[in-house]
């Protein structure tokens, strides 16, 4: 499945072959990721789903150089993780907002900015560009304290997106927040991905959450952490909430739900 | 009321009774009547007829009065009394839980909202007052020898009579040994924790040395620095630099650790240099630790500098003061160093509390919040 470009239609962005990952740990070797062969393209926007310990979140690790692979070989624009990273090539959004509590909202945004020399006012309209598109202009001089979880949450993904990265990796980015709070916020990522034209590795354990939002979703299961299923979704662009009954995607929802089922069969 | 003041209220009018009933104070032998003192048998009347409050409203401010007016009364009575007896501690004891039920109900009409804020500042400040006006009165009623314990109004008298003196030592002592070597013994502290927290060799090799020093005893080390640097203030400093060397290296190494993993990795995405990694994540999450630490060395460097003086030192110095005063058994002096130190260290204290406040405002412990 690993086809590098489809007669120069798309490009790759991500490109994983025969991907493995083991840690060392006292009580023995855990494999993180076993084979995992995978391709994401420009523009797409990759749903990983699976329960914990499928090697999800270590794979998008991976993508970002915070891990590094035993075996197979990864490329990320070309180039390896670790090249990536140092080109700023990603924008990282953890599980938890990590926001500088010492510093304001739009300080927070700043930071990336700062590290990488960008000056005064290039900085300036970066921020105000990117609090924009993530609908927290007013709240600039606020500490994150101050603000709700979902707030903070969007805080981060503009601080994500300040730099123009073409690549980002969101690692269960809604997972601590209540179902109203991430219908809504995954009704916005999508129009800010519309918006942005950006490559989206995005990790869930919510199936719902995983067909609204992807254009492909890649099924895993956990002992070891491999790849189970991929799906390329039908569903189309424009993606308004109720989309979630229509039929089209209850049938992915399905088939998504029969994939975890079915890496879950040997164990229980 | 509450139960415990409605005791209060009885036991301060029922001791202002035993006050009349008993031998008030003498003088040369010959019993000294309440009757001379038109004061305090005016408080000790108004304080029996302070029982009306189980009958009728009586304002909290009534007790405030009726402590203030006692305390007066009694201390202007120490003039003329030679010693007291036992109408005159019923009597003080009356005035002083007068003062309890003032603080008492005061703090419960605060929390109820009934009067300001600002107002509660009186409560710290009448405990201060009634600890100095029952140390007067025991000091100077029961004739306790100076020696032992001086008069808070004697200490006073010696502390505005030697200003220019006092002055000179707090110069040499505070301003010189202790802030040169608070400075010195901080700066130092925290640029070897950031040398130790980034070298692995220095870790192990550092760390327990630094442990090493801190554990040798002021009075060992502070001769050998008399040796060193001369009997000025350098080799006082020098001290204070060893006593705040340890404490502030631990609690920056500690700092250093506290930022979390996600942080980590989040500079870690933006390919973020270990300077900047250090100045824009690591140290501003380690300043509770280090602001811990100069809390801590602000007492500890003065105690140092006070304690070294002992051990050599040009004739000016709070320490230097102390050691030679209790020779002469002038003690009255002692105890005004004794009370500059404290002030001292206080302020000192406190300025850099109000720095951290400034500093650490996002801590969840500083702005009383949840993490």
């Amino acid at each position: 499945m690993s086809l590098t470009t489809d007669g120069g239609k798309s490009v790759s962005v991500v490109e994983a072959k025969g991907l493995g990952l083991t840690f060392k740990t006292a009580d023995g070797d855990v494999i993180a990721l076993s084979d995992v062969n995978l391709d994401i393209r420009r523009g797409e926007f990759v749903s990983f789903i699976g329960p914990s310990g499928c090697g999800k979140t270590t794979f998008l690790r991976v993508i970002a150089d915070l891990e590094q692979p035993t075996s197979g070989t990864i490329t990320v624009n070309g180039t390896s993780p670790a090249d990536a990273r140092v080109n700023r090539s990603y924008g990282y959004v953890f599980q938890a907002p990590a926001l500088f509590p010492w510093r304001t909202i739009e300080k927070n945004v700043a930071l990336p900015l700062e590290i990488m020399g960008y000056g005064e006012a290039d900085r300036r309209e970066r921020i105000r560009k990117t609090l924009e598109l993530v609908n927290l202009e007013g709240f600039e001089k606020k500490f994150p304290w101050q603000l709700s979880g979902g707030m903070q949450q969007r805080a981060s993904i503009a601080r994500a997106l300040a730099f123009d990265a073409d690549l980002l990796l969101m690692d269960e980015p809604f997972g601590a927040l209540d179902e109203i709070v991430r219908d809504h916020l995954n009704s916005e990522l999508l129009k800010l991905w519309a918006a942005t034209q950006k490559t989206i590795a995005f990790v869930t354990h919510s199936i719902p959450e995983a067909v609204y939002l992807s254009t492909k979703i890649v099924v895993m299961s956990p002992r070891p952490g491999r790849v189970t299923d991929v799906i390329e979704s039908p569903l189309p662009a424009e993606r308004p909430l109720e989309i979630r009954e229509t039929p089209e995607f209850l049938a992915i929802a399905h088939r998504v739900r029969e994939g975890l089922r079915a890496g879950h069969s040997y164990e229980e | 009321m509450s139960m415990l003041q409605r005791v209060l209220a009885a036991f301060a009018a029922g001791f202002a009774l035993l006050a009349l009933v008993f031998e008030f104070a003498s003088t040369e032998g010959a019993p000294l009547p309440v009757w001379e003192f038109p004061a305090v048998g005016a408080f000790l009347v108004l304080a029996i007829l302070s029982l009306v409050r189980f009958r009728l409203k009586l304002s909290f401010w009534g007790d405030g009065g009726l402590a203030a007016l006692g305390a007066m009364a009694l201390m202007l009575a120490l003039d003329t009394i030679q010693q007291a007896e036992a109408g005159y501690w019923f009597a003080l004891v009356s005035a002083w839980l007068f003062a309890w039920l003032f603080a008492e109900r005061l703090s419960g009409a605060i929390s109820k909202g009934k009067v300001g804020d600002a107002v509660g500042m009186l409560i710290p400040l009448v405990f201060g007052v009634a600890i100095l006006v029952a140390w007067e009165a025991i000091t100077r009623g029961g004739n306790v020898p100076k020696v032992l314990l001086p008069a808070p109004s004697g200490i006073w008298t010696m502390l505005t009579g030697n200003i220019p003196q006092i002055a000179a030592d707090f110069q040499q002592t505070f301003m010189k040994s202790v802030l040169a070597g608070y400075v010195l013994g901080c700066g130092s502290g925290f640029l070897v924790a950031i040398a130790v927290d980034r070298s692995p060799f220095l870790k192990r090799g550092l760390l327990p040395l630094g442990n090493f020093i801190s554990a040798l005893p002021l009075i060992g080390i502070a001769p050998i620095m008399v040796m060193w640097f001369g009997f000025d203030w350098p080799s006082k400093a020098a001290v204070v630099v060893i006593m705040t060397f340890f404490p502030m290296l631990v609690n920056t190494v500690a700092g250093l650790n506290v930022a979390g993993h996600m942080e980590r990795d989040l500079m870690r995405t933006y390919a973020s240099g270990y300077w900047s990694t250090l100045f824009k994540l690591r140290l501003p999450a380690a300043a509770p630790f280090i602001f811990n630490a100069l809390k801590i060395n602000s007492t500890l460097a003065l105690i140092g500098a006070i304690v070294a003086e002992f051990f050599g030192t040009p004739i000016v110095g709070m320490g230097f003061r102390i050691s030679s005063e209790i020779g002469k058994l002038n003690v009255e002096m002692v105890w005004a160093e004794i009370a500059v130190a404290a002030l001292a260290g206080s302020v000192f204290y406190w300025v850099v509390a109000l720095v951290e406040r400034a500093v650490t405002f996002w801590h969840p412990s500083v702005r009383g919040g949840r993490a």
